[in-house]
């Protein structure tokens, strides 16, 4: 382990000072005894869902796909889960999720009907789907926790695993980007899509109260630390995503209807040396520091083009 | 109960929208649909069908058609979708989720040859891939069939003794697509054959269950165990449903096997679906000519009718069993599935599997009697008959033989291990 402090508070704007949080009254959305590995950013984003679906008094149906948040769940016939929750297959989280908000509205039910799914359920063998579900506009809520690796399999590449990073099935590092798939969703045009960090509180909830007090389709995406995955230590996943947001690496961000768009943070552009250094997936000598900040610094700036031409 | 002239696909499509709409009072009907040729008319009608409390989600897929009314079954609707061929392959993962989950879901396939090379006229190869899953599988013989089938599909598989999806087929094209005279029901008739669906295992908000997770072995075999003594109900609870079928349309839907002058027959065809329309002409007219011939007509793959082909052949010395399908490196499916369901009880009976129609070939009187004349000439099974084949495929030449890597060893000199 390096002894470097990882640069934590630095100086982005802050949304995120949680203050006081009260305790649940309910049971958490995740109960003890999950399988997650420890630092898993599942474990926090499913709890903060847990807690707005709670302050705003809702209810919720969870169809998650083939990823660790099935597994999350644990073996029959205990689960993790404190809410109905169905298991589907890898490509068909958003179909079936369809099924059950069109009976539910059919029924003047008002569950929310929630996708949680993996980044290959979403960037690679769900997208079609996903894809069809956002043009029909579905009244769903779909949430991708993007750990950037097919974690359940063991860790292999996703359309999501950012370049340079060793998977299993990149032995030697990946040689392509990252698929944008922010820019994807926001083009189908859909109510609401917006990004998510597990290093930032405040923001994360702001955007899950207006993720489910919007109705139509709406589209989450979180950037999910993996200490497994990553090669990363447990207790610096938070840390690490916050790094990811100052750098610039991942931009928070809202997008309405596909036109209007508000950005959420503004980085400072911190040294994201560490982000690399601290996740042995990546090989220093073989991340380009230069190119991978100056492109973090060109899609910023057509976001910030963006949202001033088309402010939300 | 109006009487019209309508396609296959025509009955197929009134009988899962009626049904559908049966549910408004309880928590209504969905579908996912997707078209492929021979099916289209099916989804099409579904689409412009007025539900009370309904809705079509017209996907971008089978695999998402199926995922859809899953979703839709899931949350306690009577959900149903129809598909054929490479759409029925694209969604097999999602097929099997609807078998494991017991749910109710109702599948119109219309039977078209597996691509490619691209064919769609009629072949069972489709859904008898799907034998394995734990769906029962009737086929339509015709028109009629469909519509009756089709409802009573839906109360068998909505019986809590069942919870079964089932999957009702009929040839393509000749019946998909070829009118005829069919009596429809009337919606009142419908809602009374089809109480309201209460699925005992749906979401609810107040029953926070995890459905799909993780399961050992143990828990695994049980849940298979289940499924099959679920199937073991079937052919009880299928008589069951005819009957209140007559009792609420004032006539008898046709049954999981039919047997014509199998009496004292000593031989019996054993043919499905259009086929055996067909083979019922011969065989009527060989009868007249004082032939022992009899007819077998399965209409139910899932469960497999065992007792009623036992009792079927039980004067039979041989039996021909027409396919209009292939499984790579076997044959026919019904010749193979007859012969596991009659063996170490009737290891007697010859039994040979012949391939008729496969890719949509007509299966005519004429083919049907070249049939019985190689069955009537037979001593042994042999390797299945391809009916109408005129000119076999030449074997391909065997590669020439390649040198010997090492050299042989001379005769004489010992070779050192
Ligand atoms: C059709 C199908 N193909 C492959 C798999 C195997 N599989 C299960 S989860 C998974 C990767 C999931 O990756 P992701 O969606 O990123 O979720 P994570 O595991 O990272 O949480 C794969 C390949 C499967 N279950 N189904
Ligand atoms: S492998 Fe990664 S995503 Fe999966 S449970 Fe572990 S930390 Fe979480
Ligand atoms: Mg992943």
């Amino acid at each position: 382990m390096s002894t470097t402090e990882l640069p934590v508070n630095g100086s982005a704007p802050r949304r995120d000072m949680p203050g006081e949080i009260p305790p649940l009254s309910c049971e958490p959305l995740l109960r003890p005894g999950n399988t997650n590995c420890g630092g898993c950013g599942m474990s926090i984003g499913l709890t903060w869902l847990g807690r707005a679906l709670e302050d705003l008094e809702q209810k919720a149906h969870l169809a998650i796909p083939a990823c660790c948040g099935a597994v999350t769940a644990g073996a029959f016939p205990t689960t993790s889960y404190a809410m109905p929750t169905v298991a589907t297959t890898f490509a068909a989280a958003p179909a079936v999720a369809s099924g059950l908000a069109s009976i539910r509205d059919l029924n003047g039910s008002e569950e929310q009907v929630i996708c949680w799914a993996g980044d290959g359920g979403t960037y690679d063998i769900g997208f079609a789907t996903l894809s069809a579900a956002a043009e029909r506009n579905e009244n769903i809520l779909y949430i991708c926790y993007d750990n950037e690796i097919y974690g359940n399999t063991g860790g292999q590449r996703s359309s999501a695993t950012p370049p340079g990073a060793r998977t299993t099935t990149t032995p030697h590092g990946k040689s392509e980007s990252k698929k944008d798939v922010m820019s994807i969703m926001a083009a189908h045009g859909i109510p609401y899509a917006a990004t998510l960090s597990v290093g930032h509180p405040e923001d994360f909830r702001q955007k899950l109260h207006t993720a489910l007090t919007t109705s139509g389709m709406r589209f989450l995406l979180m950037h999910s630390p993996c200490p497994t995955g990553w090669k990363s230590e447990p207790a610096e996943s938070v840390q690490l995503v916050r790094l990811a947001v100052r750098s610039g690496l991942f931009p928070l961000f809202e997008v309405f209807g596909g036109q209007r768009y508000r950005i959420n943070a503004e980085p400072d552009w911190a040294d994201p040396t560490e982000y690399f250094r601290r996740q042995r997936r990546f090989r220093p000598e073989e991340v380009d520091l230069g190119t991978t900040r100056r492109w973090a610094r060109e899609r910023f700036q057509r976001l910030k083009v963006l949202a001033e031409a088309f402010p939300a | 109960m109006p009487r019209e002239i309508v396609t296959g696909n025509h009955a197929a499509g009134l009988a899962l929208s009626m049904a559908g709409e049966a549910n408004r009072f309880a928590r209504g009907t969905a579908a996912g649909i997707y078209p492929i040729t021979p099916q289209t008319e099916i989804v099409e009608r579904v689409a412009a069908f007025p539900f009370s409390k309904g809705r079509v989600v017209p996907v971008e897929s089978e695999h998402s058609a199926m995922g859809v009314t899953i979703g839709a079954s899931l949350s306690g609707a009577r959900a149903f979708t129809a598909s054929s061929s490479n759409g029925l392959a694209y969604m097999v993962e999602n097929i099997m989720v609807a078998g494991f989950y017991r749910l109710p879901v109702v599948m119109v396939a219309v039977n078209r040859t597996l691509g490619p090379p691209w064919n769609i006229w009629a072949d069972q190869g489709d859904t008898l891939m799907l034998r394995d899953f734990p769906w029962i599988q009737l086929y339509a013989q015709d028109n009629q069939q469909v519509a009756d089938l089709t409802l009573l599909a839906f109360r068998l598989a909505e019986d809590p003794r069942v919870l079964l999806p089932v999957l009702v087929c009929m040839d393509a094209f000749i019946v998909s697509h070829t009118q005829m005279e069919t009596e429809l029901p009337t919606q009142e008739q419908v809602d009374r054959y089809l109480p309201p669906l209460d699925l005992p295992h749906r979401m609810r908000s107040d029953d926070p269950k995890t459905l799909g997770g993780l399961v050992w072995p143990d828990a695994t075999v049980s849940l298979r165990k289940e499924i099959h003594e679920a199937f073991d109900r079937v052919p009880m609870v299928f008589e069951e449903c005819r009957q209140e079928f007559r009792d609420v349309f004032g006539r008898s839907p046709a049954g999981a096997v039919e047997a014509y002058h199998t009496k004292n027959a000593e031989t019996v065809l054993v043919a499905t679906a259009t086929i055996a329309t067909t083979a019922l002409e011969v065989v009527r007219s060989r009868r007249a000519a004082g032939e022992r011939v009899g007819l077998l007509i399965l209409r139910m793959l899932r469960p497999f009718p065992i007792d009623q082909l036992l009792e079927a052949c039980a004067s039979a010395s041989r039996i021909g069993v027409l396919d209009r399908d292939y499984a790579a490196g076997i044959g026919g499916v019904w010749a193979h599935e007859i012969r596991a369901a009659l063996q170490g009880t009737r290891d007697d009976l010859l039994v040979q599997g012949y391939l008729t129609g496969i890719g949509g070939g007509d299966v005519t009187a004429e083919r049907i009697d070249e049939v019985l004349v190689d069955l009537g000439q037979r001593e042994l099974p042999g390797p299945p008959v391809w009916v109408g084949l005129e000119d076999p495929a030449p074997v391909p030449a065997a590669p020439p033989p390649k040198a010997p890597l090492v050299p042989p060893v001379p005769s004489g000199v010992e070779a050192t291990p």
